[in-house]
């Protein structure tokens, strides 16, 4: 890596459930400003991994450091407390497939919350930035409806708003277009893409290989737990060393027009 | 042919008005500390300590699983003995009558609170919420208003199971009704005057109860 210290660090993660040993020591590194995308077919352990970097997940083994803030675990080692751990996630901001919006709240309600709940804002200022947020995805004037009127991608832009209202140093995407219709995935990718240019590190799982290609300039392909390929993401993309990389990368179109919706999770 | 006289109640009137009051009033308590022992109940069962958990399982499967006569008459007799616990026939039934209620109640708030999507709790620990944060702020507002009409439908069983009291001699609308009953030789008249007024009390609340659902299912 860089000379400078890398925004988010992963060492010799591991993690199981029951049986299934779902990561296998996997050690990761994010620059500041650097955009990772983590490519593999379901199962492989990716959406886990993104889930342990703000510890939704809890690993068995290693270690995770956002910023300045580092976690062990492992034998002798104590799961932190919850005051600890919710501090810890307020500085990362995650994005879902399933878009996981509040559906008692409005829109503006929705991304209003992390910063009055969490960071104690005053409601007024709250709302400025709350609708500053919403401005910024394009969806302003969607303040006061509901969820439910909204569709997918609108939905999903709410989420990144609500996540960025939080002001997080770093931005997990979990399979964010994953449960879109095709014509609706390019508005989200778009607001990544912006995000991106603004200098936002950030973490994204997806299955959109085009998208990767043009956005991370790091991609990490995985398959049953282990990391088979990683290196700069067009240079991965367009020239794969590995047969298994080649493999999962034939089932995609790798440039140029957005692939169909991927329904697989 | 029996022939009905339903005018000779109207001597009796004070009697079932006043039964009728402690009917109300005792519904009223056996409700409100039912769901106070019902959330003691599901916050218990969907605790991180085992220990709580099979505590609070323990006191739900004993109260759901045992009839309520029996727990009433148990409550008055036998705990004096066993425990050395005196307890009047009014505060032995309110206490019997809110831990068997409070059984049902816990059930039904827990279940409310499974039902939210786990992604709710998700996106609350996401953005920093501690897990208190996030069941006051985003699954219990979203969980209660799945609870309600079967919270309601529990209380109005609740309400009937207060005629279980007169066993007591708690002076309730059906034990007042048994005095009146003895007294005028008119059984008949009696239990009919009292079904009526239990249904004329609770057929209003039903419909306002089916109607809040409705709503409910709208705003969905």
């Amino acid at each position: 890596m860089s000379d400078t210290p890398s925004k988010i660090e992963i060492r010799a993660l591991r993690k199981s459930f029951g049986s299934n040993e779902v990561l296998k020591s996997i050690s990761l590194d994010v620059a500041k400003g650097g955009v990772v995308a983590l490519i593999g077919p379901s199962g492989s352990g990716k959406s886990t991994l993104l889930r342990c970097v703000n510890l939704l997940v809890a690993p068995d083994g290693g270690s995770v450091r956002v910023g300045d803030t580092r976690f062990s675990f492992g034998e002798g080692a104590k799961l932190p407390d919850v005051k600890t751990l919710a501090k810890f996630r307020a500085t990362t901001g995650m994005v879902f497939q399933h878009f996981n919006l509040f559906p008692h709240m409005t829109t503006l309600q929705n991304v209003m919350e992390g910063p009055v709940t969490v960071r104690r804002m005053a409601r007024a200022d709250a709302e400025k930035l709350a609708r500053a947020q919403l401005a910024k995805v394009g969806l302003a004037e969607k303040a006061d409806q509901y969820p439910a009127t909204l569709s997918g991608g609108q939905k999903q832009r709410v989420a990144i708003a609500r996540a960025l209202a939080m002001e997080p140093d770093v931005m997990l995407f979990d399979e964010a277009t994953s449960a879109l219709d095709p014509e609706l995935v390019g508005e989200v990718l778009s607001v990544i893409q912006r995000l991106a240019s603004e200098g936002m590190t950030m973490v994204i799982v997806t299955h959109e290989i085009a998208f990767a290609r043009e956005v991370a300039d790091r991609l990490i392909f995985m398959r049953d737990g282990i990391v088979v390929e990683e290196g700069p993401a067009r240079q991965v993309i367009d020239n794969p060393q590995q047969a298994a990389t080649r493999a999962f990368l034939s089932h995609f179109h790798r440039t140029g027009a957005l692939p169909p919706a991927n329904t697989a999770s | 042919m029996y022939q009905w006289d339903f005018g000779i109640l109207w001597s009796y009137r004070w009697l079932f008005l006043n039964g009728l009051g402690v009917t109300v009033g005792f519904t009223v308590v056996i409700v409100v500390l039912g769901l106070v022992f019902g959330l003691f109940g599901a916050f218990g069962t969907l605790s991180r300590f085992r220990a709580v958990r099979l505590v609070a399982l323990t006191f739900i499967e004993a109260f759901r699983c045992t009839p309520i006569l029996v727990q009433l008459i148990w409550f008055y007799y036998a705990l004096p003995i066993l425990a050395g616990v005196e307890m009047t026939p009014i505060t032995a039934s309110a206490l019997a009558l809110s831990l068997y209620g409070g059984s049902f109640y816990s059930e039904i708030i827990r279940g409310g609170i499974i039902s939210i999507d786990r992604g709710q709790s998700e996106a609350g620990a996401a953005l920093g919420m501690t897990p208190g944060q996030s069941m006051r702020r985003i699954v219990l507002p979203q969980a209660i208003k799945r609870m309600i009409p079967a919270l309601m439908n529990q209380s109005i069983i609740q309400f009937k199971n207060t005629s279980l009291v007169s066993v007591l001699a708690v002076p309730d609308l059906v034990y007042q009704s048994q005095v009146a009953a003895h007294d005028s030789y008119r059984p008949l008249e009696t239990y009919t005057a009292v079904a009526v007024a239990y249904a004329a009390i609770l057929i209003p609340l039903t419909i306002l109860a089916r109607r809040g659902e409705k709503r409910l299912a709208v705003s969905e």
